[in-house]
């Protein structure tokens, strides 16, 4: 099923040539209401009559993360307050929140590109969907919600937290499909198992999951543990929120990304030129539809690259593969760029590990030193053997070396002492910048 | 002839050997031998206790992570060369220990060696032929 069958799978040529016109408006309109892009424009010497084809758009500016806090709280918008409807921020873990802003018709395109996504993890107005993203500032709660209540699905806001509540909710209540992160449904079913409770006889069928980059052996662990189909939804607050791209259940190969409303490019994070579909670099969005707060070449900070082959689903829409990483979440250990997906799934691939782990990357003597904890599982110390347990260190230190090329030291805990998220996982904790200031 | 042995493992930072032997003095459970083993990132406590089922359950239930291992329980009279005796014999067999650790018995005569083997079976039928005085479990938990 394809929720819009006309849009979503546009012959190429239509869909370059509606990407042209709206991109051609949207240039026009950010020009002339945005104070920002007017100077960014000017400096750059381009006007927005110089958009004269799709080839163009690589002279426009870029927007970078700083220039929506150095324009906080409202600088950005594109239209008076009196036509804003609702606004949502960023976590704002890194500095500053950024605010964001939505017209009536934004969220009305918005709760469409969410309703295709449902559409596309092969929900109808049947499904019951257990929305877990938080409620609040944050666009993952309110997104999924109005997405699935324009499918005419059945939404139980549960929002995040509580989580005894929402295992006895997904017994009780029968939800056929969950929205949250990944890490937070891995956490559900591993609290679900404690409780004694059969985590894989509930009705959940499918997750629509995101908000954090993860791995396909994490995709793994989560449809073995509750019996569902896992699939990676993709967005950020400043593009729009939850359904910018969405991986289909056919192809369960990249993340179809909404491209009559979103073009996306990949650069360089360095050079920042553009780079050929199939090339892995910083993915790069300009949004073609949005009226509050459009943006021109937004650098997301995700790592990723775009497949331009057609998917046995029947979509048009160019595909991102999953992000292996942010360009600032990237390490550099010794020089090493590692990426703690990389760490991740490396990790996900050894037996007697649970899928909990955190990196701690620290300065001895002037060299890094990357320390990677993660939990074992019970069944690694059955027989008690300290030789077990300095193998399976052994293993992980000799796989991390032959596929990220950098030497760590490894800790083993006890399985359920990490510290669990429910919101976007946070693995890396970097105690050279703590030091440094 | 086999002896039961619970092996806990500890993170190296202060209190989780406390909390472990807490957990056992809660529950009422007597410690008969331990040995602690350390790696430069955590530490195998190694015990024989009276109750290895409830210790082993009480323990679980208190968030540690617990092995459970056959070792091989010996009496040797307590004056020199009591232990070299038995290592002759499982040098001869090419048998090899993996780690080991004694106590005297109470009442100052003997000595007994837990030992864990490389092949438990075999010992126990070396050892015994040689005419060693191998314990069993039952022996040892009620000391």
């Amino acid at each position: 099923m394809i929720y819009n069958e006309e849009f979503e799978t546009l012959p190429r040529e239509a869909l370059d040539s509606l990407q042209l016109k709206r991109l051609q408006q949207v240039v026009q309109r950010v020009y002339h209401t945005v104070g920002f892009y007017r100077r960014a424009f000017d400096e750059k010497g381009v006007k927005p009559e110089d958009v004269k084809s799709l080839d163009d758009l690589k002279r426009l500016p870029f927007t970078m993360k700083q220039d929506l806090r150095d324009n906080y709280p409202y600088g950005m918008f594109a239209v008076p307050m009196s036509s804003v409807v609702r606004v949502h921020a960023s976590s704002g873990t890194t500095g500053r929140s950024t605010v964001v802003g939505y017209t009536k018709r934004d969220i009305d395109h918005w709760s469409e590109l969410m309703a295709r996504s449902f559409v596309m993890a092969g929900l109808t107005k049947n499904d019951i969907v257990h929305n877990a993203y938080g409620y609040g500032l944050f666009t993952g709660g309110l997104g999924a919600h109005y997405g699935a209540e324009k499918l005419g699905a059945s939404v139980i806001p549960m929002s995040g937290g509580s989580t005894k509540r929402q295992i006895m909710i997904l017994q009780d209540f029968g939800p056929t499909a969950i929205c949250c992160t990944p890490s937070y449904v891995l956490y559900l079913a591993e609290q679900g198992e404690e409780m004694g409770i059969d985590m894989k006889s509930l009705k959940l069928r499918v997750g629509i999951l995101g908000a954090e980059p993860w791995s396909e052996k994490m995709r793994q662990e989560i449809e073995t543990k509750l019996n569902i189909m896992a699939l990676d939804i993709y967005g950020l607050s400043e593009v729009m929120g939850p359904g910018v791209s969405m991986e289909c259940q056919e192809g369960r190969h990249g993340l179809h990304i909404y491209e009559d409303h979103f073009i996306a490019e990949i650069i360089h994070p360095d050079t920042q030129e553009v780079l050929p579909y199939g090339e892995a670099g910083e993915l790069v969005f300009t949004t073609l539809t949005k009226e509050a707060f459009p943006l021109i070449r937004y650098r997301t900070r995700d790592i990723t690259k775009l497949m331009r082959e057609p998917c046995r689903c029947g979509r048009t829409h160019v595909r991102m593969d999953r992000v292996t990483g942010r360009s600032d979440d990237m390490l550099i250990v010794r020089g090493v760029n590692v990426y703690p997906s990389q760490v991740e799934s490396v990790l996900l691939g050894i037996e007697g590990l649970e899928p909990h782990y955190q990196l701690v990357v620290d300065r001895e003597e002037n060299l890094d030193t990357l320390e990677v904890q993660v939990e074992m599982n019970d069944s690694v110390f059955e027989s008690g053997e300290i030789k077990v347990l300095q193998g399976l260190e052994k293993k992980i230190k000799k796989d991390i070396k032959d596929y990220l090329g950098v030497s760590i030291k490894v800790k083993l805990v006890e399985p359920k002492t990490l510290q669990r998220f429910q919101g976007k996982a946070k693995r890396v904790i970097d105690k050279r910048t703590l030091r440094n200031g | 002839m086999k002896v039961e042995q619970i092996s806990i493992f500890l993170e190296n930072k202060p209190g989780t050997l406390e909390n472990a032997t807490r957990t056992l003095r809660d529950a009422g459970i007597n410690i008969r031998a331990l040995s602690l083993a350390d790696t430069s990132d955590f530490g195998v406590l190694r015990l024989i206790v009276n109750d290895v089922e409830k210790a082993k359950q009480v323990l679980k239930e208190a968030g540690f992570t617990v092995g459970r291992t056959s070792v091989v329980a010996v009496l040797v009279p307590d004056r020199p060369g009591g232990l070299h005796g038995i290592l002759e014999v499982l040098s001869r067999e090419k048998i090899n220990v993996e780690y080991m650790y004694a106590f005297v018995e109470r009442s100052g005569e003997n000595a007994i060696i837990i030992f864990r083997f490389n092949m438990t079976d075999r010992a126990i039928e070396v050892l015994q032929k040689s005419g060693f005085n191998v314990l069993p479990g039952e022996k040892v938990y009620s000391l």
